[in-house]
């Protein structure tokens, strides 16, 4: 496991405005999200996508990473069951999230705060939507307070 | 800042020195992202030792731009901030190669699709372009040189489709020497277009034009030609693609058969009783057929379905009399699957015609002289069922006939696409009606699309020629008399918007201008190429101006109205395209795959064979005597699965290793 020095600012309920980290499969979810732009779809400003080949790719640890450095919601996208561009990739990716969910939710992170969607080129629209549906999810559920500032010795153990 | 950590290749020691490039794509970006606050906060990043914007990135001057940092200014690694890496990533690779350096040492922003098309807060567009360039920066400090992968190609082509698109890209390509294998689901190749009289808007005879190409297409020296076959596997990549083809049996063989129709006179059935699927029902044929007169290859076809030997075993088999010596006819033939290698693969299965009966209020099915425009193409054709002739199902002639355009087309209800090609065709069909019956001809549009040379003209002619246009969507058809007028008529009943009221023409003959859809198995055919759709079901193209007949997979083109609704004359330039998309891949002797592969680090693999079972191309194996995983680089296609997997951290993808990935995420979380 990897040790990195955090960096997560303290956020307060007033000015938040979330921050979601976002992996996109460069055959599906990332097409989706350029045609939107090539659309004119106009979306919440809150994602940063990161480029993967494959969501397969998406290794548990990046999303725990992510959380870990401040972000307030992670979303995973990749092809629809049956359409990925490696056969099944996606496959892994769904069987992985299941289990990530869980580690999550012991750690105390809202269900709403990771999301996986499968979203073909195509569907430019879902992209609009599903971003826009959880920015306002996470808006809701406030900063992720993953880390009590006042305890750093468990901030390390959480940060993985 | 992280020290660059590049184990085994040295080529890179040096601290990295970052040129950020902010692109403003005229006001694309600069009209929502404040390039100049964004440039001016790269270059105190560190590790940035030059940050610019410029107007057009992509333009000669801005690549000089980067270039001749890099040569004056030692920059070795490069961010740029534009549109999509989908666009012109491969065109600042080209520019980082040209100045020296690896090509690899490049990480795109897309500020322009994912930033500045897609916000209208231009704060907030900033920031975030801001964290990720941030992000980038951080990225590229490790970056490691990578080259990549040639491999050659396959000169063969597979055609899919025997359309007029697959015929046209066969023969092009064919004529230029390459081997082309053409795979056709049905008996004969000649689609769509075989079964039309006329083409518009010149009004030439649609045989005269296809059957020279499809004998050339059955006598090519070039070509092989498998029809009644279908693709059933597809493994390989770009210019080397082994493809797996089912060939259904005909109960004929092929080479024996010589097309005399012998055994058709002599079949038990003395009249056909099977609703003939090329004449769309309106004749019957007999269990052995020729789907049509010119049919290409000239080979009748059994169907097991109604032949007495396939249902009962015991017929006196007249047509394997009539085969006499030639012996042709074989009752045990069964399936058979070939293997083909091939380098390319060009798809044209073209469309389908929408289903009239899903508009239950214009009678299609429940009035007998209610027709598709597909049937009426029948009926006027020559070699049709009635021999060229209209007439109502009981032999009489129509006096009048109503057209009804857009049935199955710009409707919120079935399919909201404008089909293209019925304006079009329903002019040609009031032409040909008119002059073969002499009917009044009425045709109820929406509005009258007719963009193409001589096409207009082609309207203003049949204005001139007395043909009635009433504009507004028909509501119903009913055979509901309220007039004696109309006793024993088809009343289209429809809005007429010019004059502003409701109209009720009696009709004897109702033609629906059926739109174009995507073909029923469409899914299934992308999945087995590997390619993607529209929402609608049409393959969807690489780009919809700049690559129109390519398409995500390397070495797939797309061609015809597989890709959208389209008309002969577009059919055919597109296939003329994609063949010759393929021939420049071809000519190019090699092509180049990324080098986003995986490989393992021997000495902390831990040899858990984790990885192994999820690679679905069995690239990577287990090497017993050393007991660590190995990873075919030929065999890996860089999807990165196993990496995310690996217990240990052991295998790393090229391009995007943890590290750069973890500097990504933590590059765009870190506050400034």
């Amino acid at each position: 496991m990897r040790n990195r020095e955090l960096t997560r600012p303290e956020k307060s309920q007033a000015t938040f405005e979330p921050r979601i980290v976002a992996f996109f499969c460069n055959w599906c979810t990332y097409l989706a999200a350029d045609l939107a732009g090539t659309s004119r779809m106009k979306y919440s400003p809150n994602v940063r996508v990161i480029r993967v080949m494959c969501s397969g790719r998406v290794d548990p640890q990046f999303v725990l990473d992510a959380f870990a450095h401040g972000a307030d919601g992670v979303f995973i996208g990749g092809c629809h069951p049956g359409d990925c561009h490696y056969q099944e990739g996606n496959y892994k990716t769904l069987r992985r999230f299941h289990l990530l969910k869980r580690v999550l939710q012991q750690m105390g992170i809202e269900d709403e705060r990771c999301r996986l969607e499968w979203i073909s080129a195509a569907e430019a629209d879902r992209v609009r939507s599903t971003i826009n549906d959880m920015v306002e999810k996470v808006r809701a559920l406030g900063p992720l307070d993953l880390i009590p500032t006042e305890d750093k010795v468990s901030a390390e153990e959480v940060a993985v | 800042m992280p020290e660059i950590r590049s184990p085994g290749d040295g080529a890179n020691r040096e601290p990295p020195r970052v040129g950020v490039y902010v692109c403003h794509c005229g006001t694309n970006i600069a009209g929502t992202v404040d390039v100049k606050a964004v440039t001016e906060y790269a270059a105190k990043l560190p590790g940035v030792v030059v940050s610019r914007d410029y107007k057009y990135m992509c333009s000669d001057p801005g690549q000089a731009l980067i270039q001749q940092d890099i040569s004056e200014h030692n920059v070795n690694r490069v961010v740029v901030a534009s549109c999509s890496p989908l666009l012109h990533e491969p065109t600042f690779r080209r520019v980082l190669s040209r100045a020296g350096i690896n090509s690899f040492f490049l990480q795109m922003v897309n500020i322009r699709e994912h930033v500045s098309w897609v916000h209208l807060d231009k704060q907030a567009a900033t920031e975030k372009t801001k964290d990720l360039v941030r992000a980038a920066v951080r990225r590229v400090s490790l970056h490691k040189p990578l080259q990549k992968r040639r491999v050659p190609i396959n000169p063969n082509v597979l055609v899919v489709g025997g359309g007029i698109a697959g015929i046209h890209a066969a023969l092009t390509l064919a004529d230029a020497g390459k081997q082309v294998y053409l795979v056709e689901r049905e008996p004969t190749i000649g689609g769509h277009m075989a079964k039309f009289d006329k083409t518009f808007p010149t009004l030439d005879c649609a045989a005269c034009i296809l059957t020279p190409k499809m004998t050339s297409v059955g006598s090519h020296p070039h070509i092989t030609l498998w029809t009644y076959s279908e693709i059933v596997k597809v493994e390989g990549y770009v210019g080397n693609y082994k493809v797996q083809v089912k060939r259904k049996p005909r109960y004929i063989h092929e080479d024996l058969c010589i097309g005399c129709q012998e055994c058709i006179t002599a079949c038990v059935y003395k009249e056909g009783k099977t609703p003939d699927q090329f004449n769309l029902g309106l004749s019957k044929r007999k269990p052995v057929y020729l789907p049509f007169p010119q049919a290409v290859p000239q080979k009748v076809v059994i169907d097991p379905e109604t032949c007495i030997q396939f249902k009962s075993g015991k017929c006196k088999k007249t047509c394997v009399e009539a085969c006499g010596e030639r012996q042709a006819i074989d009752f045990t033939q069964t399936e058979k699957f070939e293997e083909i290698e091939v380098g390319t693969i060009i798809l044209a299965t073209g469309f389908k015609t929408f289903d009239a009966s899903r508009h239950p209020y214009y009678g299609y099915g429940r009035y007998p002289n209610v027709y598709t425009s597909l049937e009426v193409e029948r009926l006027i054709n020559a070699a049709g069922p009635t021999g060229g002739e209209v007439v109502l199902r009981d032999g009489t002639r129509p006096k009048s006939v109503g057209i009804i355009h857009c049935v199955g087309s710009r409707d919120a209800n079935t399919n909201r696409w404008c089909s293209k090609v019925c304006c079009m065709y329903s002019l040609k069909l009031a032409h040909l009606i008119k002059e073969r019956t002499g009917a009044e001809v009425y045709n109820f549009y929406i509005d009258m699309r007719t963009p193409g040379k001589g096409y207009e003209e082609f309207y203003d002619r049949l204005l001139d020629e007395g043909v009635h246009f009433v504009r507004g969507r028909v509501a119903e058809v009913s055979d509901w008399a309220v007039h004696p007028s109309e006793e024993g008529k088809l009343v289209i009943r429809a809005e007429d918007t010019l004059a502003a009221f409701v109209r009720r023409i009696p009709v004897d003959m109702v033609v629906l201008s059926v739109g174009l859809e995507p073909q029923a198995d469409v899914q299934e055919v992308r999945r087995l190429f590997n390619i993607s759709c529209s929402t609608e079901g049409w393959f969807l193209e690489r780009h919809p101006k700049l690559a129109p007949v390519s398409t995500f997979t390397e070495g797939v083109y797309i061609a015809g109205a597989c890709q959208g609704p389209k008309d002969i004359p577009d059919s055919v330039a597109q296939a003329g395209a994609a063949a010759a998309e393929a021939l420049a891949l071809i000519d190019a002797q090699f092509v180049e795959l990324e080098p986003y592969t995986a490989f393992i680090s021997e000495e902390e693999c831990s040899g858990c064979k984790s990885c192994i079972p999820l690679c679905p191309y069995q690239a990577i194996s287990f090497v017993e005597d050393k007991k660590k995983a190995a990873i075919n680089e030929v065999l890996c296609k860089g999807c990165g699965t196993c990496v995310a997997a690996c217990p240990s951290g052991s295998i790393q993808q090229n391009f995007f290793e943890d590290d750069e990935i973890f500097e990504e995420i933590e590059g765009v979380l870190a506050y400034a």
